[in-house]
């Protein structure tokens, strides 16, 4: 047993015959521990070292064994921590590799990501709420864009670039020379083309990783929920209300979040509707207006940056939803006015007597849910 | 007064403007206050002297269908929001 105050430093091979019975602690950083490390090791950088070892070893008479890459920042470490108190502290003065030669346990964690993609993304790998699962799960996610005009066109950009894996496109129109002044998914040479192809040309020299799925078709009926139900987010950019009350109806039923967005104008609203967390889009707008009191973009008109602000609006909150991180406009609606360059935020609520999602429908699910279990 | 936002599709009807004040401790009474001032904007908020089903009403974001309705109160100070749904998106 050491003096109070001091610990003990070990070689390689004698820690490698020592280690059992002792509380391994491994010094390094992430990015070291991800390329192997002692299993029975927890992760205490330096760097936050003096925030977190008292929460992660709180008995101080417990048997500790410090290492890093060579020794010398466990020794630091070391004698931080028989100065705070801790009793029986061992570095291992040596390299770890050595460990690994002499055949102590060692493994290689998981690996989440390919090289190619840990290269793609490494300005998002660094962000404590993606890390390598948060880009697994983008990857692993299936966006479903319904229209690659205004805002489906910076969304599915950034979606694209940000590595969702599946980016579906609903969209039945060609590309017009008008769609350019905002449809920046689509180039003048493509005048005429189908936009769900130009989308997908766009995409894919993007981000060849993406896998486009093209759904050259209207929404409608017959197919709305199949591709509903083939994705896993749904972000909303049509431009009629047909579509919008369809899309709704469906993604309530099969429980899909929607990231509504929508713009005339100067003005633009961006929500997301989360089907029974929040309000649904029927609970905010019962019945569909006449078309005087809301006209269509190619009657009224768009300032060209709108749909770009809105649309990367949209894309943050799909990005949110994948990751299941922060906190989405469930229940919130952001206003935004491009003429005065200011955004408003209105509560929204779920209607009890909705006829998508209000409380008749939800007892309705209730009461079905286990007859559906034991049915599959 | 209260400040009233006047959606971009019903500013037709009160000459362009983006936010107007009105006087009224109720929403009724505030809309009647500018209905007195720009009279084609009473058919296009209001049917048959109810809120129109199509257009939300928001007092300091709160959607009024959830208060009181038209009885909501309306302080001095307070933002009413007036917000038909909009379709635009792609085409």
């Amino acid at each position: 047993m050491p003096e109070p105050g001091t610990f003990r430093e070990i070689s390689v091979p004698d820690a490698v015959k020592s280690a059992d019975g002792r509380r391994i602690i491994d010094v390094r950083e992430l990015v070291e521990w991800n390329e192997g490390h002692i299993p029975s090791a927890t992760l205490v950088p330096l760097a936050d070292f003096a925030a977190t070892i008292e929460t992660v070893v709180p008995d101080k008479s417990t048997p500790l064994l410090v290492h890093c890459a060579v020794g010398a920042r466990s020794r630091r470490a070391s004698h931080y921590l028989a100065q705070i108190g801790y009793s029986d502290v061992v570095n291992m003065q040596g390299r770890l590799a050595e460990w690994k030669a002499l055949g102590g346990a060692w493994e290689m964690p998981a690996q989440l990501l390919t090289d190619a993609e840990r290269a793609r993304y490494s300005r998002q790998l660094l962000i404590p709420e993606i890390g390598q699962e948060g880009q697994r799960r983008l990857l692993d996610a299936k966006v479903l864009l319904i229209g690659a005009g205004g805002l489906g066109s910076p969304a599915g950009l950034y979606l694209a670039a940000a590595g969702i894996g599946t980016l579906g496109i609903v969209d039945d129109d060609v590309v017009d020379e008008s769609n350019l002044q905002r449809q920046v998914l689509h180039t003048a040479e493509r005048v005429g083309m189908p936009k769900t192809e130009s989308a997908e040309l766009t995409l894919t020299a993007l981000n060849p990783d993406v896998n486009v799925v093209r759904h050259p078709v209207r929404l409608d009926a017959g197919n709305v929920d199949e591709l509903v139900a083939a994705y896993d987010v749904i972000v909303d950019g049509t431009d009629n209300f047909e579509t919008r009350y369809l899309l709704n109806d469906s993604s309530v039923r099969s429980r899909k979040p929607v990231v509504h967005g929508s713009i005339y104008r100067w003005d633009g609203q961006v929500t997301t509707f989360v089907p029974f967390a929040g309000p649904c889009y029927r609970c905010l707008y019962p019945t569909q207006p006449p078309e005087e009191l809301a006209p269509a973009c190619s009657v009224a008109g768009v300032l060209g940056v709108l749909p770009g602000i809105i649309g990367l609006l949209q894309a943050n909150e799909a990005i949110k939803l994948v990751l299941r991180a922060g906190e989405t406009l469930a229940g919130r609606m952001l206003l935004f006015d491009a003429m005065t360059t200011s955004f408003d935020e209105i509560r929204l609520w779920r209607d009890p007597a909705c006829p998508a999602c209000g409380d008749a429908v939800m007892q309705q699910r209730a009461e079905q849910a286990p007859a559906v279990a034991a049915a599959s | 007064m209260s400040q009233v936002r006047i959606p971009p599709v019903l500013r037709e009807t009160v000459g362009g403007q983006r936010d107007l004040e009105a006087s009224g401790s109720t929403v009724s009474e505030v809309l009647d206050d500018l209905f007195a001032r720009h009279p084609a904007l009473r058919e296009r908020v209001t049917a048959d002297g109810a809120l129109s089903e199509f257009v939300n009403v928001y007092v300091n974001g709160r959607d009024v269908r959830y208060g009181e309705g038209l009885a909501t109160a309306v302080g001095p100070n307070d933002q009413v929001i007036l917000l038909p749904a909009m379709a635009g998106g792609s085409a």
